[in-house]
């Protein structure tokens, strides 16, 4: 994968328009700098509305305002690992010369927020179920997903450090999705204590204050999630092309 | 017997733990960032 230089490639414009490294610094600067300035402004709201404004709850008390940061952390955790596999597949079957560092990219935050819900997910067991953890469907599958992300991420350094194919941490990311669907379904399928998805494509089992809080929470932490992957891309991006630099200025000495 | 647990030292803990832990990460990523232009720069600026 050459990031130094611009690909010729031929196909529709608006494809290829970010294949340019340039064209993708300028543009990921600018958007990083919007996601994070909008985050602020949507993640503050929804953790004021989740932590004062929403009332007490009837059956969980004041332990439920948890799901304010637990679902936005749960979501981010699994959208994560599509990017992820998303990127990889355009990887495989285009070569987009940016997919495998938007793979990449997402890892380290898919990484955090996974480890996070989990974290989350336990503090609000403790007083909800009576126990930190338990062998369930979901929190196993969660947890799974927490091991897939640093077994790819610890493939996609080693590729890169000992010059293999961006192709087989591209594969990795393919098979791992299949875990998405099981943390999904896994409520559904098993028997759980954790409570069944309380959103789903346009119905809602909860009421409007809780709901709006919720939504702008998870707006914000998916905005800090986009810029933070960004950034990362930015990183990558450099660091290949500094190694580049370096590498032709020692053959050329 | 129902255990009755005071439910706040768990929201508290969860919404330090995860606030902090989300401005770490951005702060991180941003070094790292900026830590990966300066050596591109400085690879650039060599002869």
């Amino acid at each position: 994968m050459d990031l130094a230089t611009p690909p010729a490639r031929p196909g529709s414009r608006r494809w290829t328009m970010f294949a340019s490294p340039a064209r993708f610094d300028r543009f990921a600067a600018v958007v990083a700098g919007w996601c994070w300035a909008l985050a602020l402004l949507a993640g503050v709201a929804g953790l004021y509305v989740g932590f004062i404004v929403a009332p007490t709850d009837a059956t969980q008390g004041e332990a439920y305002r948890i799901l304010f940061i637990h679902v936005p952390t749960a979501w981010l955790g699994m959208a994560g690992w599509s990017a992820i596999a998303l990127a990889s597949l355009v990887e495989l079957v285009w070569r987009h010369p940016l997919a495998a560092l938007a793979a990449r990219g997402s890892a380290v935050p898919g990484a955090v927020f996974a480890a996070l819900c989990l974290a989350s997910g336990s503090l609000w067991g403790r007083p909800a179920w009576g126990t930190y953890w338990v062998w369930d469907g979901r929190l196993t599958s969660m947890l799974v997903l927490l091991f897939l992300y640093l077994g790819y991420i610890a493939l996609a350094n080693a590729v890169q450090r000992e010059g293999g194919s961006s192709r087989i941490p591209a594969i990795f990311g393919l098979v791992g999705a299949v875990n998405i669907p099981i943390i999904h379904y896994s409520v559904i399928w098993w028997n759980s204590l954790h409570q069944p998805p309380s959103l789903g494509w346009g119905t809602s089992h909860m009421a409007g204050p809780f709901l709006w809080g919720l939504l702008a929470a998870t707006l914000g932490f998916t905005l800090i999630f986009a810029g933070v992957v960004l950034a990362r891309m930015r990183a990558l991006l450099a660091q290949i092309q500094a190694e580049a630099r370096l590498r032709r200025k020692a053959l050329e000495a | 017997m129902r255990e009755s647990l005071d439910p706040w030292p768990f929201v508290i803990a969860a919404y330090a733990l995860v606030v902090g832990a989300t401005v770490l990460l951005v702060a991180w990523s941003w070094i790292a960032m900026r830590r990966a232009e300066k050596r591109r720069e400085q690879a650039r600026g060599r002869s």
